[in-house]
């Protein structure tokens, strides 16, 4: 059966998964060195030793995300943060930076490696050559990938791969967007966040309902509709053409999230050993009907058996999903 | 410090790629690196101007680079990527692609658009043969002058973005043939049309970023004019210019005169040579990037 990695972003979400049926956990330390860096969220040391001893006596494993890119001059932190991952008994640790892999293959190296989404390694060379360098032992696909893409990649590869199919969903190659530094001064790679809450401000006019990221205006919706969060990669823009006309809309991506229930059969026979659920930030709430969702699915995709579609319809707010990169035609 | 020309990151006519390189050649520019690093599917349309441009800026005495792609995911991307040690070059890596094909003892140099945002990394990249790294555009002051020091002490020269519409992102998406409704596999290379990008405004008409096919850039022009003294005392090697239309050899000229002097005056000087352009340059500040010059 395929491993179901689940979000964890505070010790309370983490029992909540692991009782719904996650056969694994992902979290982070409360501090700049994951990239779910969000007031109240995330573990604190004793905190996190005692995550991993409640999931691994229900069978469950804890994988700790460090998956930031240590600050100049000051990669203690984060090389804590890697040691301690070890001391607390963590199954894996889910990096992206490159030096802070070469530290953790010299200092930990008995501690599994997992490399991030954030370090964006989109073919087999280049996963292959994390797994040579760095003794990576499972990836975790970007979401520039078709699922014939990730067949052909798991026939060029030893290591596992991870894919994500539910929650929100970058547009751009992960690791590699400095959309919100641009719009903020602070970014997914360097501060763990992108489109800061503390950034955002919603306003209502005669026009209508604005949502503003750093005084910029990312979306304008009728007055009493919904008002999406303002990411960048999801807003409403308009752009020139040079001849007079102009294109307004969703540029990059309609404000949709991710759900690929109905691939998982197929990413299974591409060879993806592991699932992730993409929403740290989320409610127990959520998190509890997610994973009970997506364990049976996986338990169905095993059997061969239908996967329960749309299940998790309201779970995503009224928005619209996609399966994005997956399907060769949203490219 | 001296002046790096960067890739060209837009698609243009072979012709006026020619033109380019040509006038590139007689600038007091100390290195170039050229190639396509931003949609595979482009280069054959330009890939011609390719070999002369270099024997051209050979001959003036400059460095030269060739840039590897910075996404790679097609079979055809592998092999373009592998392919590129073969050219007797230095190779610019633009991912980490292209460090799996990397011969022994072959010299590379990292482009911005990947991550070294501390020494452990820097460190790691000299040890497998950096010679040359531009860092990443939103990297501020204090974090360049920790790079730097960290880039003389193992002999990799540092490099930071000093003009030119930022790298913001990249994607498997092509918003260039989405805006024209096209997929990305008959996108007819409507970037073309655009030869310094498309803009992006926001709903209130203010420019905010630049669709270039596959990338994303910044609207207004990241320049690092007014901070030049302070690049300099951080000990930075080189600044990084990148490719755009319109008098490129003047701004090039414009940028050697504020090394060879203290460098007031440069953001006049550079509005008077490309006064279409917006200037930003809050990322050296920790501001946001598109904070605005001057």
């Amino acid at each position: 059966m395929m491993e179901l990695v689940c979000p964890a972003g505070t010790p309370a979400a983490l029992r909540t998964a692991v009782e719904a049926g996650a056969h694994a956990v992902y979290c982070g330390f409360a501090d700049e060195t994951n990239a779910r860096n969000f007031p109240g969220l995330n573990f604190s040391r004793a905190e996190m030793a005692e995550g991993v001893a409640h999931a691994h006596a229900r069978g469950a494993k804890v994988l700790v995300a460090i998956n930031t890119f240590p600050r100049a001059g000051d990669a203690d932190l984060w090389h804590r943060a890697i040691d301690d991952a070890a001391g607390a008994g963590a199954d894996a640790v889910i990096l992206a930076d490159m030096g802070l892999l070469d530290y953790a293959r010299r200092a930990q190296p008995q501690l599994r490696r997992h490399l991030s989404v954030q370090a964006a390694a989109s073919n087999a060379d280049a996963i292959n050559f994390y797994a040579r360098e760095f003794g990576v032992k499972r990836v975790v696909l970007p979401r520039v990938l078709t699922v014939a893409e990730i067949d052909e990649i798991n026939r060029e590869i030893t290591v596992e791969t991870e894919a994500f199919v539910f929650g929100g969903l970058c547009v751009m190659a992960e690791g590699r967007c400095s959309l919100s530094s641009w719009t903020t001064g602070l970014s997914p790679n360097m501060n763990g966040v992108c489109s800061p809450a503390s950034h955002v401000s919603y306003e209502t006019t005669p026009e209508g309902q604005d949502a503003r990221l750093g005084g910029v205006l990312i979306h304008r919706t009728p007055a009493g509709g919904p008002a999406p969060y303002p990411t960048i990669c999801k807003g409403a823009f308009t752009s020139p053409d040079g001849a007079g006309g102009r294109q307004t809309g969703h540029i990059f991506e309609d404000p949709v999230s991710l759900d690929a229930t109905f691939l998982i059969p197929m990413l299974q026979k591409a060879g993806v050993r592991a699932l992730k659920i993409e929403g740290r930030q989320r409610s127990r709430a959520y998190v509890a009907q997610v994973v009970r969702t997506f364990r049976a699915a996986v338990e169905a995709a095993d059997r061969g058996a239908e996967m329960p579609v749309g299940a998790l319809a309201k779970l995503t707010e009224g928005q619209a999903s996609t399966t994005g990169s997956y399907a060769k035609i949203w490219r | 410090m001296d002046l790096t020309i960067g890739p060209n990151a837009f698609l243009w006519e072979t012709d006026v790629v020619r033109g380019f390189y040509r006038d590139l050649a007689a600038t007091p520019a100390a290195r170039v690196v050229i190639g396509e690093w931003v949609c595979s599917k482009r280069l054959p349309l330009w890939q011609a101007a390719i070999l002369d441009a270099v024997e051209a800026l050979l001959a003036a005495g400059k460095e030269v680079a060739i840039s590897s792609l910075a996404l790679v995911t097609l079979p055809m991307e592998r092999q373009m990527t592998r392919d590129l040690f073969d050219m007797g070059l230095p190779v610019e890596i633009a991912d980490l692609t292209a460090l799996e094909s990397l011969p022994q003892g072959h010299p590379f140099w990292v482009a911005p658009v990947v991550n070294v945002y501390n020494e452990g990394t820097l460190d790691w990249l000299a040890r497998k043969g950096a010679t040359r790294i531009c860092l990443p555009p939103e990297l501020p002051l204090s974090s360049v002058a920790v790079l730097a020091r960290a880039g003389r002490e193992r002999g990799v020269a540092v490099e930071v973005w000093g003009h030119g519409k930022a790298p913001l992102a990249i994607s498997a998406r092509c918003y260039h043939a989405r805006l024209h409704d096209r997929p990305k596999n008959a996108c007819m290379f409507v970037c073309g049309e655009d030869p310094h990008g498309r803009a992006v405004e926001t709903l209130e008409g203010d420019g905010f970023l630049t669709v270039n096919g596959v990338q994303t850039m910044g609207f207004a022009v990241t320049t690092a004019a007014r901070q030049i003294a302070a690049l300099r005392e951080a000990g930075v090697s080189a600044l990084r210019l990148s490719p755009q239309p319109g008098d490129f050899a003047a701004l090039v000229g414009a940028w050697d005169s504020a090394l060879a002097g203290g460098g007031d005056g440069l953001l006049d000087e550079l509005r008077r040579i490309m006064p279409e352009d917006a200037f930003a340059d809050g990322f050296l500040d920790g501001k946001p990037g598109m904070a605005a010059a001057g």
